[in-house]
């Protein structure tokens, strides 16, 4: 079946109808309808799937997608357009650019947690790119999966942009297949598999991961403000987001401040009981609940720590004093548990965390601008967003991504249309002056090669910022001294209409 | 614990000292390697002689030449590279510091190729240097000599912890791929691309794969011939046919079959003179695999032009072939040696299904005064890259990035690519403790009205470059009207 499909998207992507900008717009623009017209039933698949509240799914997914279709709508023309590169003195009279093109059928493997923005957002991307692509929706948000497969086909090229929806086996039978790209987003466990699958056939691959992103509170920084932001990043769809700050550092010192303020926001947010709170999520399913119970068994929460099986809900739980070695802080948590680990200062975080896999985000509390640039240099991740929360991921000009264990690859805006481009280079030369090139043929001897040496070494052939600069001086005071020139003359000439000053001289 | 394993512990303990990381440090180690090809020159040109039979003239233009114009461009380049890059803001992030920071991976594994040991070895170092890694390089055990002369005199010129040689044939090559790097740069055919991506696979290292296919080369019948096939013969015959970029094979109409041959013909002896064999500019073929593969390529096609062979001194003379189609064997695979077969199309469309009907090709050479065909073929096709009216030159100019696409190849290098591509740019939104209302918009108790000013923030397109100019024409205005005022 998945075979057919495949089949089907590279014969309509063969046949060249995703090529033309006219058409991406008008399919980009099907897709903006789709989540505009069906707005009420994506609420509803992704309250039945996450338990998500009515005001999430805009404000967590929706708007993110709409976003990036205006982005690629509006600039499309520019990001398509072939791109000029900069000429030496060997290719001064030739066409050189980069021309973005299609890569071919794209196959795209959702996630579940953001199961239309991180769905959705890479196939914008390959619409703006001229691709075809098979979407293959996560099967644990099964009503959103469901209802991408129902409405998609509706709105978009049926033949160019197929849904496969299923589970493991399905996903397993789509890799063996060959693919021009490979965009999956979910586990590192998962990620290797793909990748492995995508060497197979020499497909590149973009993945993003996850991994545990930690997050550093500096003593002297407002902690009370720090706190209301990492409540809410830490907390918003019950921690399944990957980029959740997974983990905090900070001072023994100012572990019970930020206990406390943590409890007060939750408090603000979801109310004395978070379990009747709308805007309080659930976990996805059993597996993952029985996995985020185990991982807190032998610890007692400072603020949380009640659930409720049949609901899958955790509560927002907050645990202090946590070991670094202990199997909280193996695995990615991924759920609405937030350890708070101890560290001696800065250094000792900076230590902690380069001890450990690069994390798909760091974040940073803290006021002293050389302290957060010390911090930033001094470690490594994906992103980093200072004194928030993954804010970074709402600017379409940040590239997002990770490295290492936290992925490979990134998107968002115009970074996804050349992700999932070939950029080809383009030299357009002329069958002429061919004398240029004699020095080049056989048979070779000193005086050829000493001739294409100096050709190639000339600093005019280098067109860096100083070439440049002593180009413009010397092309200025060339133009100065040719002035001079002509008012020497001129006066010279006796010419007493060079300006009305010289007659008043010579009265 | 095998030699590798040393190694490569202890290259990521070089690197986890930070030193690579500082500019100067960066730079100096670049002018290191500008000494070494400098001092080394003449152990780099006996090398390639003894293992391509290439002669010093050769070795200076298309290994030499090219890596001392990519380090001179790195040097001068590197602070420009390695700075912060602003990026355009939004309404949210107006008075933050909003920019991309690139940053080293780590260690990076750097595998060679053969057939260029010295450009195509060195040059991803020159990116991994830059970009502030380290690497641990692996010369190919096949260009024996050269690997020899890396192993033995790199390290008295760079940090030899930093940048160790590791030499060795395909055992050693599988005992590094089973570690872990921060990114593996391979260079070599496609066959053994796919292995190194699947050991890549186990550590999720990205990786960067130049790797080879048959780049077709159309010559249009309308055309300078003569000089066409001048170009392109320099460019089949160099390195005798062992260049990744080669044109592999001819594309062009029947009524001008017979004109190609001639002048290639004729090209071959104004190059190599009537005796290619004597030719102080005509080299060999690598091995003895190497040679008996090329030979049995030539089953079932016509010997146009050459096909003498010699076994002992490993020499294919340069050959045309005619009367291939595309189910000759000769056609099965990249021929990555001196035979040039000649298939006869009926226009550039057949062409383009005769290209299309195959791997995408590193790169694709068009031989045409006519634009709008050039421009046909680039549209109707995919490659790497693509060249009109000329062979191999594009990979000279480093503005330009070089790679393959599908089975020919993943990412891309050459000057500011290779920093880029062997660099992790890290996004970096700087923000401060305060304006915490405009946050309460995305807080819970969500309500409409909360939302509502979300999407406004969030959806409001803000050109900060528009808004500016428009501030600074309001300021000029009221400049304008207080100073009439004030007369």
């Amino acid at each position: 079946m998945a075979r057919q499909t495949l089949e089907r998207a590279r014969e309509a992507f063969v046949s060249g109808r995703a090529r033309p900008l006219e058409f991406r717009l008008q399919q980009l623009h099907a897709l903006q309808r789709m989540l505009t017209e069906k707005e009420t039933e994506i609420s509803t698949a992704l309250k039945q799937d996450l338990n998500r509240s009515q005001y999430d799914t805009p404000l967590l997914e929706l708007i993110g997608i709409e976003n990036e279709i205006k982005l690629a709508i509006e600039k499309l023309s520019d990001w398509a357009a072939p791109r000029p590169v900069q000429k030496n003195l060997l290719t001064i009279s030739d066409e050189v650019y980069i021309q973005p093109e299609p890569l071919g059928v794209v196959l795209i493997i959702g996630a579940w947690n953001y199961p239309w923005a991180l769905t959705l957002l890479p196939l914008v991307g390959a619409i703006a790119a001229g691709n075809a692509a098979v979407v293959k929706p996560s099967e644990l948000s099964e009503c959103s999966s469901l209802l991408l497969r129902a409405l998609l086909p509706r709105y978009l090229d049926k033949d160019l942009y197929p849904v496969v929806t299923g589970g493991v086996p399905e996903t397993q039978e789509l890799l063996r297949l060959r693919f021009d790209h490979i965009f999956y987003t979910g586990s590192s466990t998962v990620g290797k598999l793909v990748m492995e699958a995508a060497a197979r056939h020499l497909t590149p691959v973009t993945l993003e991961l996850g991994g545990k992103s930690p997050c550093y509170i500096d003593k002297n920084c407002d902690i009370r403000i720090a706190c209301r932001r990492i409540t809410w990043g830490k907390f918003v769809n019950c921690g399944q987001t990957c980029i959740a700050p997974d983990y905090i550092l900070c001072e023994p010192c100012i572990q019970g401040q930020v206990v406390e303020c943590i409890r007060q926001t939750l408090l603000e947010f979801y109310g004395a009981d978070p379990k009747c709170s709308a805007d309080y999520g659930r976990i996805v399913n059993q597996r993952h609940f029985n996995r985020i119970m185990s991982l807190m068994e032998g610890y007692t929460p400072v603020v949380g720590g009640q659930s409720d099986s049949s609901q899958c809900y955790i509560a927002p739980t907050v645990l202090k004093d946590v070991p670094p070695h202990s199997r909280l802080m193996q695995e990615e948590i991924f759920g609405p548990v937030l350890p708070i680990v101890a560290v001696s200062d800065m250094d000792d975080a900076i230590q902690f965390i380069n001890e450990r896999e690069k994390p798909l985000a760091l974040y940073i509390f803290c006021s002293d601008k050389k302290a957060v640039k010390r911090m930033i240099e001094e470690t490594t991740s994906g992103g980093v967003t200072v004194n928030d929360v993954m804010m970074h991921y709402t600017l379409s000009s940040l590239p997002f991504g990770g490295v290492g264990q936290s992925g490979t690859g990134c998107y968002h805006g115009k970074h996804t249309f050349d992700q999932l481009s070939h950029h080809r280079a383009c030299l357009v030369r002329s069958l002429n002056m061919e004398r240029v090139n004699t020095a080049r043929y056989p048979p070779q001897d000193r005086r050829r090669a000493r001739r294409v040496r100096m050709a190639l070494k000339s600093p005019l052939i280098d067109t860096s910022k100083r070439t440049l600069i002593w180009a413009i001086v010397a092309t200025i005071l060339g133009v100065c001294l040719f002035i001079a020139l002509l008012v020497i003359l001129l006066m010279a000439a006796g010419l007493n209409c060079t300006c009305w000053y010289w007659r008043g001289f010579y009265n | 614990m095998s030699r590798e394993q040393v190694v490569v512990e202890q290259t990521r303990r070089a690197f986890q000292t930070g030193r690579s990381r500082p500019l100067n440090f960066r730079i100096q180690q670049l002018k290191k390697l500008q000494s070494f090809l400098q001092e080394r020159q003449k152990d780099i040109v006996d090398a390639q002689k003894k293992d391509l039979s290439k002669n010093k003239y050769v070795t200076e233009l298309f290994e030499m030449l090219i890596l001392e114009a990519e380090l001179k461009l790195a040097i001068s380049r590197l602070a420009e590279w390695a700075a912060p890059r602003p990026v355009e803001k939004n309404l949210l992030t107006l008075t933050d510091e909003v920019y991309i920071w690139p940053e080293p991976l780590g260690v990076v594994l750097i595998i060679g190729p053969w057939n260029y040991p010295w450009c195509l070895t060195l040059l991803p170092l020159v990116g991994a240097i830059a970009a502030g890694n380290a690497a641990i390089i692996k010369p190919s055990e096949i260009s024996l000599n050269s690997s020899k002369v890396m192993e033995e005199h790199l390290p008295q010129y760079l940090d030899k912890d930093l940048y160790p040689v590791v030499a060795g044939g395909v055992p050693e090559t599988q005992e590094l791929l089973k570690h872990k790097f921060d990114h593996i740069f391979y260079t070599g055919s496609t066959t053994v691309g796919k292995l190194v991506m699947e050991a890549a696979a186990r550590h999720l290292t990205p990786v960067t794969l130049e790797l080879g296919g048959k780049s077709p080369c159309y010559i249009d019948k309308n055309c300078d011939i003569a000089t066409a096939c001048r170009r392109i013969t320099w460019g089949k015959f160099l390195n005798c046919g062992q260049t990744c970029i080669a044109p592999d094979y001819i594309l062009c109409e029947s009524v001008i079959q017979s004109r190609v041959l001639e002048e290639i013909k004729k090209c071959i002896k104004e190059f190599y003179t009537d005796n290619p064999k004597a030719s102080d500019d005509y080299g060999c073929i690598i091995n003895q695999r190497h040679f008996k593969r090329i030979v049995s390529l030539m089953e079932g096609s016509t010997v146009a032009f050459g096909g003498d062979v010699d076994e002992s001194q490993r020499y294919i003379g340069p050959t045309v072939l005619k009367g291939v189609t595309g189910e000759s064997r000769v056609m099965e695979e990249e021929i990555f040696g001196p035979l040039l077969p000649i298939i006869t199309v009926d226009g550039v469309e057949d062409a383009i299904q005769f290209i299309n009907n195959r791997e995408k090709p590193l790169v694709l050479y068009v031989f045409s005064h006519d634009t709008k065909l050039i421009k046909r073929m680039i549209a109707g096709t995919s490659s790497g890259a693509v060249l009109a009216n000329d062979c191999i030159s594009h990979f000279v100019d480093s503005a330009l990035p070089f790679g393959g696409v599908g089975y020919s190849g993943m990412g891309r290098y050459r000057g500011r690519h290779s920093f880029d591509q062997l660099s992790n740019l890290r996004s970096c939104l700087i923000k401060q403790l305060n304006l915490e209302v405009v946050n309460s918009m995305r807080y819970p108790p969500h309500t409409g009205r909360r939302l509502a000013w979300a999407q406004f923030f969030l959806l409001t397109q803000i050109n900060v470059r528009r808004v500016g100019y428009v501030l600074i024409m309001l300021a000029g205005l009221t400049a304008f009207v207080v100073q009439k005022y004030l007369r």
